[in-house]
């Protein structure tokens, strides 16, 4: 997956960064992240668990060195658990000083979605997993829900 | 000057300030009873260079303050005044310490040093004037100046006015300079003396006339610099200034002709010492009075003593120091997944095992070195303290000598700055709660003076501090009383043992002082010491004897970052326990385990009933060993206490680095970090304090 890291690195100076979207799905459902966050993405690597966390906290990975914390994603948005198989990936992303790990059912591409692409959610349909969604973008016909990362990552 | 110089300069500039006040404060308080000539010149030169640094950062008020104190100790240094109030000028100087103390701290924040100086600046010269105007300039009048504060503050007003006065006093001066041996460009310096010499001076004449032409350098080289000039400064002043010039040689400054101006000059304006003062060249400085056999004694042994340990020290930065342990860290780790790596299994690798035993042996030593580089002796930690008992005694009217014992024991860099304010604290509080009024003492037959202990000592794997004073001790009824209205107690009165009932005192809001202090009596303070402890793993202890005293001791880990420990095996997961907390293993035989009717089970070994603690059901772990038999018994002290904790497995003892849990983790309890296997596995560390408390 080094493609990625690459592509972020060439892409770093470019203004047009702040369009670009990771994509990953979650039973079915394609979502998306801004790649600013990204740092790179790994493959499922042991976990460890840590006593008396929220339980979508899935525990401590070492990555290269660096212990960083890992949350399920599908445990975040309280869907069921799903056996992680050779898809199952963990995106790296960076948000203020927290490094941490998401796990992810399958990453899919880097989209790139314009401004006037990208919609508020409608208000009504607001579930559980729909408050980490802070709006929708449309790539062709396609449907990808924007993740709010800072939503996401709040232990309330 | 590029921001990053001024970083990196204002960071010099920091340390080095913060250096020179702490030795400021030692020496001041070593001699408050009486200044000997060493003393004074230290003084002078430390506030020189604070002056010095200062004003070429432009913290103008910082070195302001500086020169008046330097002023005051040129002024001693030379005419080396007799009768002289040692406690005033100690106070004067201490509190200017504070004050470039309090603006560093400013600045060190990144907010600017606003502070005012000026008045402090200007209490110091009153001062100076003051001792001044008292000093006789013949020996006629000492009986008078001998009983010090009433006659200290008496001609007060009379010296006031002096400023004034002696504004309108010119006299003239010539000085000879002479420059350094090839120092170049003399006439260029020349020009700048003359040049900063105009703030103070008038009528400026020199010779040679036309410095700015470089033909006049072999003059200056031969004859030296001449300068004529009127100046309202005393010689003194004029001295000190002269003698700031960069690669000066030598300075010889005269005044001439009689005081032009005010002939009646109030009494207070010492011109008598200006004019027997004899030319003075300033690299020597002429020590009036041969100080006496005991104090040149004792002087050269400090002189050599730190004539010994400066001159093989380098400063370094400590977030050098820090990365240089995390590279240390990386390569323990690093070496145990080589060494213990999966894939060597089974092969048989003789000269591959004796290299690795050989690479164990180079890590190893190379970690011991870079730890001792990061170990720090307690004594500047200590040495604080005297400052703290000084005030306070003043504050309190109490008498007390603080006695240092093995300030030379060494801590981590990192551990000092967690235990300095726990010391503090404890120190504030014995003297303030422990310590009684002299009177009080005499009536119970104990030396007025009391007496209170620092003592730093290692222990094995932690460093001991002990702070004993011989006051009242702790009433332990009154603390009882007193966690009993504050809902501290969980079991009934006649349950507790003395000991449990001192270490109330460590909780936070708990003050059995009835009467607020500025020191102590607000309830925070000994909550810190145990918070402040936790966060490098330390413990206290209290013991106490009503009416002989009261003794704290802390126990320290040695360093926080490297630890021996033992790994377990919990429901697969491995966990790291350190090595001292623990005091053996084994494994529990039925007929010595027991559970009590509201089911906490015990065990008895070696004929103690000990608390069993099950890690499992401590953390909320499935799949572990329940039967306790099954499992290992891992016997864990933390201070006083023993409990036994059951794991699943034993793995083995190995180095641990530790490392912080990431931020997004919460604190958990019993949790002290995690650290990484030779294998690239991760295992917790386990904070045995978290099982004692909950």
């Amino acid at each position: 997956m080094a493609t990625v890291q690459n592509m972020i690195d060439d892409e770093r100076h470019d203004d047009t960064i702040k369009d670009q979207y990771l994509t990953f799905a979650i039973e079915g459902e394609d979502y998306g992240v801004e790649i600013a966050y990204v740092k790179e993405i790994i493959k499922m690597t042991p976990i460890t668990k840590v006593p008396e966390m929220p339980n979508f906290i899935e525990g401590l990975i070492n990555l290269r060195g660096d212990l960083i914390g890992v949350i399920d994603v599908r445990k975040r948005f309280d869907k069921q658990p799903k056996e992680h198989d050779e898809e199952t990936c963990i995106i790296v992303i960076m948000y203020e000083d927290y490094t941490l790990g998401m796990i992810v059912d399958a990453v899919q591409e880097t989209a790139i979605i314009p401004k006037e692409r990208i919609f508020a959610p409608p208000s009504a349909k607001l579930s559980y997993a729909n408050q980490f969604i802070r709006n929708i973008g449309k790539v062709g016909e396609e449907v990808k829900l924007l993740l709010d990362v800072e939503r996401f990552l709040a232990q309330e | 000057m590029s921001d990053f110089d001024r970083e990196s300069m204002l960071e010099m500039f920091i340390f080095e300030m913060s250096q020179l006040v702490d030795q400021l404060e030692s020496t001041i308080i070593q001699s408050e009873s009486e200044y000997n000539i060493d003393q004074i010149n230290e003084i002078f030169r430390i506030m020189h260079t604070i002056k010095g640094s200062s004003a070429m950062m432009m913290f103008d008020n910082i070195a302001g303050v500086a020169h008046s104190i330097e002023d005051l100790f040129y002024y001693l240094r030379e005419e080396n005044p007799k009768d002289l109030d040692f406690k005033r000028l100690s106070d004067h100087v201490l509190s200017g310490a504070d004050f470039v103390k309090a603006e560093l701290a400013k600045i060190q924040e990144g907010s600017k040093a606003d502070g005012d100086g000026t008045d402090l600046a200007k209490a110091i010269d009153k001062f100076l004037q003051q001792i001044k105007g008292i000093t006789p300039a013949e020996p006629e009048a000492p009986k008078q100046t001998a009983s010090a504060p009433a006659s200290v503050a008496e001609p007060a007003p009379a010296a006031d006015p002096t400023p004034s006065t002696a504004g309108d006093n010119m006299h003239k001066y010539r000085a000879k300079i002479h420059f350094q041996d090839g120092c170049e460009m003399e006439n260029i310096r020349s020009y700048t003396l003359v040049h900063n010499l105009q703030e103070m001076a008038q009528d400026i004449t020199h010779e040679p006339q036309d410095v700015i032409d470089e033909e006049t350098i072999p003059l200056i080289r031969q004859n030296g610099f001449v300068v004529d000039f009127s100046s309202t400064h005393d010689f003194n002043f004029i001295h000190s200034h002269l003698s700031q010039t960069v690669y000066l040689r030598e300075v010889i400054l005269e005044e001439i002709g009689a005081p032009v101006g005010a002939a009646s000059v109030a009494p207070a304006a010492a011109p008598a010492p200006v004019a027997e003062a004899p030319p003075v060249v300033a690299d020597e400085p002429v020590i009036p009075v041969p100080p006496t056999p005991d104090i040149v004694a004792a002087a050269a042994a400090e002189a050599t003593q730190k004539k010994g340990t400066a001159s093989h020290m380098i400063s370094v930065n400590v977030s050098k120091l820090d990365a240089l342990l995390n590279l240390m860290g990386e390569l323990v780790i690093s070496e145990a997944m080589v060494t213990q790596n999966s894939e060597l299994e089974g092969l048989q690798l003789e000269s591959f095992h004796k290299e690795t035993r050989q690479l164990r042996k180079i890590v190893t030593n190379l970690q011991e070195t870079v730890m001792s580089m990061r170990m720090v002796p307690l004594s500047a930690t200590f040495f604080k303290m005297h400052r703290i008992v000084r005030d306070m005694c003043r504050q309190l009217d109490k008498d007390v000598q603080l006695d240092i014992v093995g300030e030379e024991t060494e801590v981590d860099k990192n551990i000092i700055e967690h235990i300095a304010d726990p010391i503090m604290h404890i120190i504030r509080n014995s003297i303030d709660h422990g310590v009684e009024m002299p009177e009080d003492r005499k009536k119970s037959k104990k030396p007025s003076k009391a007496r209170v202990l620092l003592e730093a000592k290692n222990s094995g794997g932690d460093v001991l501090v002990i702070i004993k004073d011989d006051g009242r001790g702790i009433n332990t009824a009154k603390v009882l009383a007193k966690a009993k209205t504050n809902g501290l107690t969980t079991k009934s009165d006649n349950e507790y043992t003395d000991k449990e009932i001192m270490q109330f005192i460590f909780l936070p809001g708990f003050s059995t002082n009835d009467q607020v202090t500025a020191y102590s009596g607000r309830g925070v303070g000994m909550d810190v010491v145990m918070s402040n402890l936790e966060v490098v793993g330390g413990t206290a202890l209290v013991d106490s004897t009503p009416g002989e005293g009261t003794t704290f001791t802390l126990k320290i880990p040695l360093t926080l970052t490297i630890q021996e420990g033992m790994s377990v095996l919990v429901a697969g997961a491995q966990y790291t326990i350190p090595i001292a907390n623990i005091i053996k293993s084994f494994k529990a035989k039925p007929e010595n385990l027991f559970t009590d009717p509201s089911g906490n089970e015990m065990i008895t070994e070696r004929g103690e009933i000990l608390n069993i603690v099950r890690l499992h059901e401590f953390f909320n772990i499935d799949g572990a060993v329940t039967d306790v038999c099954e499992g290992t018994l891992i016997m864990l002290e933390n201070g006083e206490h023993v409990v036994c904790l059951l794991v699943d497995d034993l793995i083995g003892q190995q180095q641990a680095v530790v490392k912080p849990m990431p931020k997004y983790f919460k604190k958990v309890h019993g949790l002290s970090g995690c650290t990484l296997l030779g294998n690239g596995d991760i295992s917790l560390i386990i904070d045995v304090a978290g099982f004692f408390d909950k």
